[in-house]
């Protein structure tokens, strides 16, 4: 799919500024940006949750599905895990059931989660439910956006690998939007870098990370943390 | 039900409301025939001790009339509240559920409706309903609806905004089906609890309707009815208006007090108050001599909360002037609380035990009262992950500053600004004297966070808490802020304990690292060994989770199963064990923190 020229103003405010990028079929593009670059309100705009100019070719925007930062937020607190994952399903009742399971599975919980509520699960836990369920209407490309930022270090690299392993088992084409640079180089074929609602680079991974062409990028790459590893 | 009868507003809310339902129930069977009998012997009498409340123009009891005109009062009240609640609701619940043009409609109309007066809105609707019973509760229904319009478009709109309901409406749930699955369910407690101060209002205005004759017509009566009769003998014969007046006002007030109570029970959360149920002791181990030279040590620091929650368990810490210090965990760990106890912040009903708390060469526990806030006021600098919370919105930057040195350090006003500007342009914050006319939210967020240090560097600090600083920073600013506190601290030889979840950061900024689990310091170890020379598995598997700009990508990144153990639930042993590979019988006990190598200590049975 492609998002081609698409703008997205509040008012007199330009969020989005005139973005063109492409998501090949079965990749996964990293979006980096810092606070108010505008990579969200991409995401929302994608997904029609904010109006926009522009055009999106090659998806059906009823087949794009979001997960968002923090899954205790986006799981209704009053609804168990299962009926939450059934919701989005357009199944016959009794088929259900086993879709259900066959999507906890897909995301590495255990069957019998699907009782409990959010609130009795761990925070990686909750994501990964989050990601079942917007699995369960086989969309044409998954939104996560900053979907590790809520959590912790030591459950992260399992939302990350169940990221890459989507990909490589169903050939999910995804948009992965996160601060975080390392995080983003880790999961993503592709990197676009967002800077004030621009779209300042994009390229392979490796190429962006290596040798960044733009100067905002650079200054990025520059202030990332580093453990000195011998 | 335990929170109704524990404060007097309580009790007295629930006994009013209790007697009134009796008495509804119970009243028109005792008294009913003695309120109808008509006795021309005793017409308009006064109060006597055969009827307290006097008798009106038949003879009739006034008494046993207020007692029987309970339960029409009532009935006509709740019909009235349910009325206007269903009405309400449904008016706030459309807008979601319309498209946006007819949302528009509801909600303009609504807006309009609250803005009328109540009252009015009742006679006029009771004026076309036509005079009586009826007429007065629909009236006082399409007063109440309004309100109730408002709260329940106000709540709703609330929960549209969560995630889940963009979720939903992203795998295609219908409007309707998202109303009723998702809004209505998560805002039902409030508007239920509305319901009972409404119906206490209903009771009044019905009772205001009869009063003035718009209401119940005779002969049937009513507490307001009875009023009505009684009103023109009050100068004469004051007890037979005084009755009906008094039951409408105790039902008003009961019902009032209940909701209340209700509405702030629902509103605080639960908090145990099993306070004497499982309190840890902290361990006593040999204190030996203070360190003389640390600027911070603590000593088997334990912060514990009613019911057996220990977020810290025993820990201690030295810093060292000039050394930074980074105490690193996950959410959870008790790092913040650890902050919180060293800077006498731990929040009620928390409480803090140490065998030691020195700051500055003084145990801060011993110390007087004035003497102590003024230790922490002028050689404590504490720096949060949200600026916003460190500053007062409604002052301006300079002033906040300035307040630090006229408190503390005894300078004019004058003086003290000049200082404040002269500290926001050590932190490097352009224009300062500009910028200290600013109120916070004009600044960014960096800004603030450097305003924040700012203020620390006010006094001399000797010791610098920063807790999670950057966590809320973009990258760029982040950097900023973290060469900023280095500088800092170089410049001062101020102690700094710098708290975060992010490894990486620790490992930038730090001299030296404590890793935090579950209450417990783990391991604390030279930055220099984080990341290849890290002894105990959780510091090891922390490490290795966490990606870097040189990761393999090829490679699954490594993650740790389970999760770490809530206050409430610490096992004995080591808390880790049952996430632990390494994790053996031995585990089950304690294992404590003993040297490992020169500066480094572990907390680990199976470390070698």
């Amino acid at each position: 799919m492609i998002i081609k020229n698409l703008t997205v103003r509040f008012g007199a405010f330009t969020a989005v500024d005139d973005v063109t990028l492409e998501i090949p079929d079965g990749a996964i593009v990293g979006l980096v940006g810092e606070s108010g670059s505008g990579k969200s309100t991409l995401a929302r705009a994608v997904s029609g949750l904010v109006p926009y100019t522009g055009v999106v070719e090659g998806v059906d925007p009823s087949r794009v599905q979001m997960v968002f930062q923090d899954p205790l937020t986006s799981l209704d607190p009053r609804m168990t895990i299962g009926a939450s994952v059934a919701e989005g399903l357009r199944l016959p009742r009794a088929a259900r059931q086993a879709e259900v399971e066959r999507l906890l599975t897909l995301v590495s919980l255990p069957v019998a989660l699907a009782e409990r509520y959010p609130r009795e699960l761990s925070g990686g836990q909750r994501q990964r439910v989050a990601i079942a369920r917007a699995l369960g209407v086989r969309p044409a490309l998954l939104i996560a956006d900053e979907i590790t930022s809520a959590l912790d270090v030591s459950v992260q690299g399992a939302v990350l690998n169940l990221i890459r392993s989507l990909r490589e088992e169903i050939g999910l084409s995804m948009l992965f939007i996160s601060h975080n640079l390392a995080v983003v180089r880790y999961v993503s074929d592709v990197v676009a870098v967002m800077h004030r609602g621009r779209l300042v680079e994009a390229g392979p991974t490796e190429e962006v990370v290596k040798a960044p062409s733009d100067a905002y990028t650079r200054s990025l790459l520059d202030a990332v943390p580093r453990l000195a590893r011998s | 039900m335990r929170h109704l009868l524990r404060t007097p507003a309580g009790i007295a809310g629930t006994l009013l409301v209790a007697l009134m339902v009796i008495l509804a129930i119970a009243g028109p069977l005792i008294w009913g025939a003695e309120a109808e009998r008509i006795d021309s012997a005793v017409i308009l009498q006064g109060a006597s001790a055969a009827h307290p409340l006097g008798t009106d123009n038949l003879g009739r009891d006034i008494l046993a009339r207020v007692l029987v005109a309970g339960r029409l009062s009532l009935t006509l009240a709740m019909i009235a509240t349910l009325i206007g609640a269903t009405a309400g609701v449904i008016l706030g619940a459309l807008p979601s559920v319309l498209p946006r043009r007819g949302a528009r409609l509801v909600t303009g109309t609504v807006n309009a409706l609250v803005a009328f007066p109540g009252l009015l809105l009742a006679m006029f609707t009771a004026v076309i309903a036509g005079l009586g019973a009826r007429g007065a509760v629909l009236g006082i229904g399409a007063a109440i609806a309004p309100g109730f319009a408002r709260l329940t478009q106000t709540l709703a709109a609330s929960v549209a905004g969560a995630d889940y309901v963009a979720v939903a409406r992203m795998l295609g749930v219908s409007r309707w089906r998202v109303m009723t699955r998702h809004v209505l369910p998560n805002i039902a407690e409030p508007l239920i609890l509305q319901l009972t101060q409404v119906l206490g209002g209903a009771l009044l205005a019905l009772a205001g309707m009869s009063f003035l004759g718009l209401g119940v017509q005779p002969p049937s009566f009513d507490w307001g009815r009875l009023l009505f009769d009684g009103f023109g003998r009050i100068y004469a014969t004051p007890a037979v208006a005084l009755g009906p007046a008094a039951a409408i006002a105790l039902a008003g007030i009961g019902f009032n007090l209940l909701g209340d109570v209700l509405a702030r029970a629902a509103s605080r959360r639960a908090t145990p108050t099993d306070a004497a149920a499982g309190r840890a002791v902290p361990e006593v181990g040999e204190l030996g001599e203070p360190d003389p030279d640390a600027v911070l040590e603590v000593r088997d620091l334990t912060v514990t909360f009613p019911g057996g929650v220990t977020p810290v368990r025993g820990l201690s810490l030295t810093i060292a002037p000039g050394e930074i210090v980074g105490l690193v965990g996950e959410s959870g760990s008790g790092k913040s609380l650890t902050a919180a106890a060293i800077g006498g912040l731990v929040p009620y009903p928390g409480e803090v035990s140490a065998g030691r708390l020195r700051m500055c060469g003084a145990d801060v526990r011993e110390l007087p009262e004035d003497e102590c806030r003024k230790l922490l006021g002028t050689s404590l600098a504490m720096v949060f992950q949200d600026p916003m919370a460190a500053l007062n919105p409604a002052l301006k930057v300079g002033g906040q500053l300035a307040e630090v040195a006229t408190v503390h350090q005894g300078a004019s006003r004058a003086e003290a600004f000049a200082r404040a500007v002269d500290r926001l342009e050590h932190v490097r914050i352009p224009e300062p004297a500009a910028r200290a006319r600013q109120h916070p939210h004009e600044l960014s967020g960096g800004m603030r966070q450097r305003a924040v240090i700012a203020m620390g560097l006010m006094g001399a600090p000797r010791l610098i808490i920063a807790d999670e600083p950057t966590t809320a920073l973009d990258v760029t600013v982040q950097r900023e802020i973290l060469r900023l506190l280095r500088e800092v601290t170089d410049e001062t030889g101020a102690a700094t304990l710098f708290i975060s979840h992010d490894i990486a950061v620790i490992g930038e900024l730090c001299h030296r690292v404590v890793v935090m689990y579950a209450g417990r310091v783990v391991e604390e170890l030279p930055v220099g060994e984080l990341a290849s020379g890290a002894a105990h598995p959780y510091t090891r598997a922390l490490v290795a989770s966490l990606p870097d700009m040189e990761t393999d990508r090829s490679l699954p990144l490594a993650s740790i199963p389970g999760r770490q153990p809530s206050p409430a639930e610490v096992p004995g042993g080591c808390a880790f064990a049952d996430r632990c590979e390494l994790a053996s019988a031995k585990c089950a006990e304690l294992p404590p923190l003993i040297p490992y190598r020169a500066g480094h200590r572990v907390a680990c049975w199976e470390a070698k």
